[in-house]
């Protein structure tokens, strides 16, 4: 028929449209049903900044931050906690809740039966949990700024990056999701993303470990995360930041594609 | 592909894997009719039924949904279809009415407009005074109610409802027969599935038996009684496995006979007659029922089983 042929496709509002109906419904459903998921989401990083920060930064004076220069712990490890709770939010909305959704209510069966299609929800989700992260980096910099952890005007950057950090670990989140089989799946999950916490240099400079510890802590997928965010906080951006940025992005992107491919597989089978 | 048609399909085929659900079928919905598919468990109509609502590619053949194909315009063909599954899949963590918000936000429709329409669905689904509670709360019958109000919420063209009444008292299924029948009415086409004879006798113009993934049967209703039933059926039940004995005796009796474990059916034009045969043939059936063929009849001689098997 000539009205199909002629069709160019979806305009770009409709394109746009269709992610963010399914996004003004997850805001509907946590603002309305779950507000205390939002704000212990919130709480637990700052929490961690408290404890660790004032706590453990009086015993450990100052150590060298990005440049050599020393810094005090409390702003050395701020921004590694920045970076983690980011990781942390993407993680949290974009594994069990994903899960959840896709096999147990079935919420995206009758999702795709709209003009929404697999590709939509993935977007959807996807950009959902990216902006809590953002929204929870912006508090946890501000609380940051409020302790005296913040040294530069570049700190401001921390909220692009730690919102890079969000979308790279929310698509991961996404696309591992689709392969999980059980809930017992997501023991495995924390089993990635503690140890991700501990030694991404979260804690302690990257100069203590021997060279080829380094070597594979700089491929973890926090680290670049960690070393952004420390950078603008402290100060100190440098060269580097664009290959973290670089490999960031190329995460977000192959792991939304294997999102985007797996999650229509099993929704429109 | 005619205006008068809403789908066509031709050579429609489904596998997943090596096993083929769908096995190249061929039917077509007119405009304004409602078009049955019946069928045991796994014939493959749900199958169908995905393809047709653009939630599944097909693996072969032709198919034309509202005169679009659906593997290129799959989004613009579920923005004009209404489509109640067979599970019902509510979002559970909104309530009655917030599941019709927030899926009529999926089509695009303006808020102000989506509150007018709720109003009707709600009414429709006899929910009103459910409005605020949250779904889980609801009965299994309420559910269904409400997961066929949301199918209409984006005042559909064509409505595919796979299994509609299954899980509705008797009241609220004749309810919705009538609600379906003045949406006929209004110019709406409907394609449904069902395991219920009289359902389909009520509210199809049209169907197709399906079986195994394929079409064995199509027609009117009373076209397919005509064809494959005679006039009349005559019931007789049995403790159950002593059935299949009884059938060797009244082989003879009938045009046709047919068995399950309690029950054989004898198929013939003059019930009372055949029924008078069986009392003098010294069989004793628990009970003897004379009555019209229907489709179930259709459906026992077609595949050898009950439809609800
Ligand atoms: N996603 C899938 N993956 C593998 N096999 C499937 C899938 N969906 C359906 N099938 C198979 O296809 C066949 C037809 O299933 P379908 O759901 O279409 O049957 P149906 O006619 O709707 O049956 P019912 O009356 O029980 O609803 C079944 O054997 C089923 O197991
Ligand atoms: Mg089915």
């Amino acid at each position: 028929m000539a009205r199909s042929s002629l069709t160019l496709g979806p305009s770009l509002a409709e394109r746009a449209r269709r992610p963010s109906a399914l996004v003004a419904r997850n805001f509907f459903v946590q603002v309305r049903a779950v507000p205390y998921v939002w704000a212990s989401g919130l709480l637990e990083p700052i929490l961690y900044l408290l404890s660790i920060g004032i706590g453990i930064g009086h015993l450990v004076g100052k150590v060298p931050g990005p440049g050599g220069a020393l810094v005090p712990y409390a702003a050395f490890v701020a921004p590694g906690l920045l970076a983690t709770s980011a990781m942390n939010g993407a993680i949290y909305e974009c594994t069990t809740n994903i899960f959840a959704k896709l096999h147990w209510a079935k919420l995206y069966d009758a999702v795709v039966a709209t003009p929404l299609g697999p590709t939509d929800i993935a977007v959807a989700e996807v950009g959902f949990a990216t902006f809590r992260c953002f929204l929870y980096a912006g508090v946890f910099l501000a609380t940051m700024a409020a302790l005296g952890d913040v040294r530069s005007w570049w700190a401001i950057m921390c909220l692009p990056a730690a919102t890079l950090v969000g979308a790279a670990f929310a698509s991961a989140g996404f696309a591992a999701s689709c392969f999980m089989r059980s809930w017992t799946d997501f023991d495995k999950v924390q089993m990635v993303a503690m140890p991700l916490f501990l030694f991404s240099a979260t804690f302690y400079p990257l100069s203590e470990l021997p060279r080829w510890l380094q070597l594979v802590v700089e491929a973890l997928p926090l680290y670049p995360g960690v070393a952004l965010c420390r950078q603008f906080s402290l100060g100190h951006p440098s060269a580097s930041a664009f290959g973290y940025i670089i490999y960031l992005s190329v995460l977000a992107l192959l792991a939304g594609e294997v999102s985007r491919r797996r999650v229509t597989k099993l929704l429109t089978p | 592909m005619s205006t008068g048609t809403r789908v066509s399909a031709r050579g429609l085929r489904k596998s997943f894997g090596d096993f083929t659900a769908v096995d190249g079928i061929d039917f077509e919905v007119r405009a304004g009719e409602v078009f049955g598919f019946l069928g045991p468990n796994g014939a493959g109509k749900s199958s169908t039924m995905r393809m047709v609502g653009a939630t599944s590619e097909r693996t072969g053949g032709e198919l034309s949904v509202l005169g679009l194909d659906p593997s290129h315009d799959g989004a613009t063909i579920r923005s004009r279809l209404g489509v109640v599954p067979q599970e019902d899949n509510l979002d559970l963590e909104l309530s009655v009415s917030d599941n019709l918000f927030v899926y009529g936000r999926y089509f695009g429709i303006p808020r102000r407009e989506l509150r007018a329409r709720i109003v009707d669905l709600l009414h429709f689904a006899r929910l009103s005074e459910r409005a605020t509670e949250k779904v889980d709360n609801l009965s299994g019958g309420m559910k269904r109610r409400l997961t066929i109000a949301r199918g209409l919420v984006n005042e559909p063209e064509l409505i595919l409802l796979d299994e509609p009444t299954t899980g509705l008292d008797p009241q609220a299924r004749h309810l919705l027969w009538d609600r379906l029948y003045s949406l006929k009415q209004s110019g709406v086409t409907l394609v449904l599935t069902t395991h219920y004879m009289d359902e389909a006798e009520q509210l199809c113009d049209r169907l197709v038996v399906m079986d195994k993934g394929h079409i064995i049967a199509a027609g009117s209703p009373r076209e397919l009684v005509d064809r494959y039933a005679t006039k009349e059926v005559v019931e007789l039940r049995f403790p159950a496995g002593e059935a299949r004995r009884a059938l060797e005796e009244v082989d003879g009796l009938a045009r046709r006979v047919e068995a399950l474990a309690d029950r054989v059916f004898l198929y013939t034009d003059d019930g009372d007659e055949t029924a008078e045969e069986v009392a003098h043939s010294g069989l004793r059936p628990t009970s003897t029922l004379v009555r019209r063929a229907s489709l179930e009849d259709v459906f026992m001689t077609l595949t050898g089983r009950q439809l609800d098997d």
